[in-house]
Order: structure tokens, then sequence, then C-alpha cells
């Protein structure tokens, strides 16, 4: 090159760097175009990448919520007595599939349809929305689940005396429309709709009001208005205990609901990031702190470490956390787990002593008043505007709001709901069906035939 | 001696036990029975197949009682055990040979009381 360029005239080397100078410069435009496009595809195949892995992991969040209605199912069938497990199982699967239906049909549309200002009006049976592909229809399903989980809770607290026909429409109701419609209030936002509840920036995120409160009181609701079951209550109102007939299963049933609490919580991020793994420590966490919390507690106040209050420690702690698993630091999922285990023990004995309304399982304990603590605890504990983290009493009033108003919602609607029944179609079964087991009254058969089982309580 | 064996409605086992506990009769054996009397069976079915059960459950007490203590006894299962419906149940009354207490090597009436 060197020796090119000194055989060069003055004039012509100018011009040769002109040139040089211009054909490097349509290089360069001509690279600009190239990489846009190029880049743009990597963009675009990043952002469909994420986007499946958001598909993905959401359907994995709702299949192991799904799974939880297997933990119900165990945990209600081993703390209640053998003459009533087939009816426990037949309540968890009926509600489940009921609900399915009448979520699909009806609920979603309530509650992520585009609002009227009450609840949603549209998406009813998924009508208008393209079948086969696009997010909705994973959206249906993740949703789908967290509707039946709210169904489900009702059924242990009503164990043991409801009529099972008198059940089956409570569970279609439920998922008709008092859980989609208050969750369209809190969640209606996260597809087409919007609630007056988030707009005041409700903090829920994964439901410890709009599931799990929503199902407890309910289950409160229920529980009064059918009344403690026979033998409960002595005549002089002392409470007896009727002991679970297999603590073995209640504790598989624990253990699933724990493993499909890491689909409730961390699929609610309904991202594929790391977020996930750090809600699934929040939400560990806070378990641990309550199963550990609960028992002590049980050994202090009963004297023994009580294994079914440790189990519903350890329920207790993932309902708390439920709200504020994704804002909250490890520290603080701790402090939520644990006092939400404390709570649960001396709920459980209050509504079993002072209040007397007989709740076989603890699932207004567990459910109702660990989601009111756990959304409470969003107001407190929040790093961004928790009261501890120096974010002022705005989000405490808010988060109260919130889960006043599932409490006004689901209760009163429970209460006229079951009142209803008891007047109509008959809530409970009669005395002597209750004393022989619903398994053979309500659907004659037995759970553990060729055994011999004491039907004597 | 008398052994009181009483067949009873499962139900009423903690009534007819604490009954007995407040008539000082604290001592008693209780198993699991089936049976089958005046009490009609119910109908059970398994995947449509339909079948009766008339051995139905029932619960057995065996209790040892001294001469002074018999009628007592009977009157307060009765009593507890009650409902005036079919099923109700039974009570035999046979004559005791001989009791004799494990860890005292007691017999007759010191070992029953």
């Amino acid at each position: 090159m060197n020796g090119g360029l000194r055989k060069m005239s003055g004039k012509t080397l100018i011009v040769s760097l002109l040139f040089i100078l211009l054909t490097s410069g349509i290089a360069t435009a001509e690279e600009a175009a190239a990489v846009d496009p190029v880049t743009a595809a990597i963009e675009a195949a990043k952002e469909e990448m994420q986007t499946n892995i958001n598909i993905v992991w959401t359907c994995v969040g709702a299949f192991l919520v799904f799974f939880m209605q297997a933990g119900f199912a165990m945990v209600e069938a081993g703390f209640t007595r053998a003459k009533n497990a087939v009816n426990i199982l037949m309540k968890n699967l009926m509600d489940f599939s009921v609900g399915t239906l009448a979520f699909f049909l009806v609920g979603f549309g309530l509650m992520f349809g585009a609002t009227n200002g009450f609840c949603g009006t549209t998406l009813f049976g998924l009508s208008g929305v393209e079948t086969g592909t696009g997010w909705n229809w994973t959206f249906l399903i993740f949703q789908t689940v967290f509707a039946a989980t709210a169904a489900t809770i009702v059924s242990g607290a009503m164990a043991e005396r409801t009529k099972f026909v008198s059940y089956l429409i409570y569970s279609f109701f439920i998922s008709l429309f008092i859980y989609p419609i208050f969750g369209s209030w809190a969640w209606g936002g996260l597809l087409d709709g919007g609630g007056w509840l988030e707009k005041m920036g409700f903090l829920d995120f994964a439901g410890s009001t709009v599931v799990h409160s929503v199902g407890g009181w309910l289950a409160l609701a229920g529980a009064i208005i059918l009344g403690p079951r026979i033998g409960k209550y002595g005549p002089d109102g002392n409470p007896k205990a009727i002991m679970g007939h297999n603590l073995p299963l209640a504790a598989l049933g624990v253990f699933i609901l724990w493993f499909g609490w890491f689909g409730f919580n961390p699929g609610s991020t309904t991202t594929g990031d790391a977020s996930i793994g750090y809600i699934a420590v929040t939400t560990n966490l806070a378990a641990a702190a309550g199963a550990v919390v609960a028992m002590v507690v049980a050994w202090v106040v009963i004297g023994k470490p009580d294994a079914s209050m440790a189990l519903n420690g350890a329920l207790a702690g993932l309902v708390a956390i439920t709200a504020p698993c994704d804002g909250v630091s490890p520290m603080g999922a701790i402090v939520i787990g644990a006092i939400a285990g404390a709570l649960v023990v001396f709920s459980v004995i209050f509504i079993d002593r002072v209040l007397k309304v007989d709740d076989p399982v603890g699932a207004v304990s567990v459910h109702g008043v660990c989601g009111l603590w756990g959304t409470l605890s969003c107001g407190l504990f929040n790093m961004e505007s928790g009261l501890f983290y120096g974010g002022g009493i705005k989000q405490l009033l808010v988060q109260a709001t919130g889960a006043g108003t599932a409490f006004v919602w689901a209760f009163g609607i429970g209460i006229v709901l079951f009142w209803t029944l008891s007047k109509t179609v008959g809530l409970r079964v009669t005395a002597e069906e209750e004393l022989k087991g619903l398994d053979i009254g309500e659907h004659g058969m037995e759970a553990y035939a060729g055994f011999q089982i004491f039907s004597s309580m | 001696m008398k052994l009181i064996i009483a067949y009873i409605q499962p139900h009423k086992l903690e009534d007819v036990k604490q009954a007995l506990a407040k008539a000082d009769v604290g001592k008693m054996s209780v198993t699991n029975s089936l049976g089958c009397g005046a009490q009609k069976g119910y109908h059970e079915s398994y995947r449509g197949v339909e079948f009766d059960v008339n051995l139905l459950k029932k619960v057995r007490l065996e209790i040892g009682v001294n001469q002074d203590f018999v009628q007592k006894t009977i009157d307060t299962i009765i009593s507890a055990a009650r409902t005036g419906e079919i099923g109700d149940g039974k009570i035999f009354v046979v004559n005791l040979e001989e009791c004799i207490r494990i860890r005292t090597g007691e017999k007759g009436n010191a070992a029953i009381g």
C-alpha cells in the first residue's frame, strides 16, 4: 500500500481518499441498515422465548396448584373420622369439577372481563378469544385452579354433617360469582378488567385475601349456620375432642399443600425470571417459621408438641405469606410466618372454646384469620410502602380496607347462601345419618370396607 | 359375681361410659362387634352394584361385677343407652366362676372391685 501511495500524485491521492471515505461511509450506512434487522430479529426471538417461558412457568404453577386439591382432600380426610372419608373425598373432587365449569362459563368473565365498574362483563367462556393459542388460555387454567382453592377451603369447616347436594350447590355459587366478583376488585387488571381495590393500591400478590380469606370467611358462615357436630359440645358447653382418624394422611396433605404453594406464590409472577426463586424462598421461610412457632406455642399452651397444630402452623405461615411474598425481605417473611404460627393456635382455641363454632380442620383459623394477617402484613413489611420501612400508615389502611371488604362480602353472602340452603334443600343431614356416618348415608359406601373401625364417636 | 355383657349402639358408648363412672362402675372392656337382630340393615352400593348390609356395627361391653352391683349396672346401662328405637341393644348376665387379678393374685370379690 505504501509503495502504491508514493506513486500517486497529490491530486490522485485526494481523489482516492475521498473515494475511500465515501465508500466507507456508504459501507457504514449499509452495515447499519443490515445490523438493525438482525438485532430486531434477536430481540423478537428473545421476546418470544420469554413469552413462552412465561407460559410454561405459569402452566407449571397451575399444575402445582391443582395438586393442592389432593392436599386439601388428604388434610380434611385425615382430620375427620373414618365414617365420613368418602364424603370428604367427593366434596373435594366435586368442588373442583363443578367449580371448573362454573368458572369457565361465567366466573372468569366476571373476574377478568372488561369491567362495567362493578365487575367484568366479557370473556364468558372465553368468547371472542382465538382458540388454540395465546396468553388467555394459560391465564384461564391458572385462575381456575385458584378459584377451586377458594372453593375447597370450605369443605373442611363444614365436614361430617353437611348434606352433599347442598354442598354441590354452594360449590357452584362460589365459583360462579362469589369468588370472581371479589377477585375482579383486586385482580381484574391482570387481564382486561380493573377494580377499585387495585386502583387504591391494594396489595395481594397471590391471594391471602382474594383466595384464602374469602374461602375462610365463607367457611365460617357455613359452620355457624350448620351448628356443631353431635357430641362436639357437652351439655355444659365444653368442647370435646373429636379426633381425626388418620394423621399420616393429614401430614401427607400438608406436605402436598406446601409443595403446591411453590406454584401458588412463585407461580403468581406468571413470569419466568429470577423472582420465582426469591418468592420461593420467602414462601418457604414463612411456612417453616409458622410450623416451628405453632409447635412451640402448642407445647407451651397445650403441654405437648401437638402434631395437628404444627401441621396447621405450616399452612398458616403459607397462607399469611401469600399476599406479601413478592415485596418483603427474607427476615420479614420469617416474622410474618412466625406470627401466623402463633395466631393459628390461639385462633383454633378461640373459635373452639369461645365462639363455639365447630371447625373440624381449622379452616377458618388457617385461611380466614391468617389470610387476614397476611394481607395486613403487606402494610407493615412491604419494603416499598410498609409502615416498618418508612412507608407510613397509608398502605396498612388500604390493606385493612381490602381485608374488611372481603369479610363483609364473603361472610355476608355466605350467611345468606347457607341460610337459604338450610331453609330450602336442607343444609344438614339427619342426626341418625350423622351418627352412622355420611359415607353410608350420602354415598351408600364405606371408605374402609373390610376394616373394623370404631364408629362410637 | 356376674359378667354383664351389653351390646349397645356405638354412638351411645360415651354416654354409657360416663353414666357407669358416675355409678362407681369404672372397669369394663369394650370391643367392636358386628351383629344382626330386630333392626333392619341398610343398603350399600359399590360401583352400581347394590347389596344389603345386615350385620350392623355395635359395641360390646363386658363388665365383671359383684352381686350388689348387678342391678345398678344394668339400670345404668339401660338409662344411658336407651333411645326407644329398635336397635338399642341387649344385655346378657351370666354367672362368673372366678376372677383373678394378675398383679396381686387376689381372687373373687376382692379382685373384681
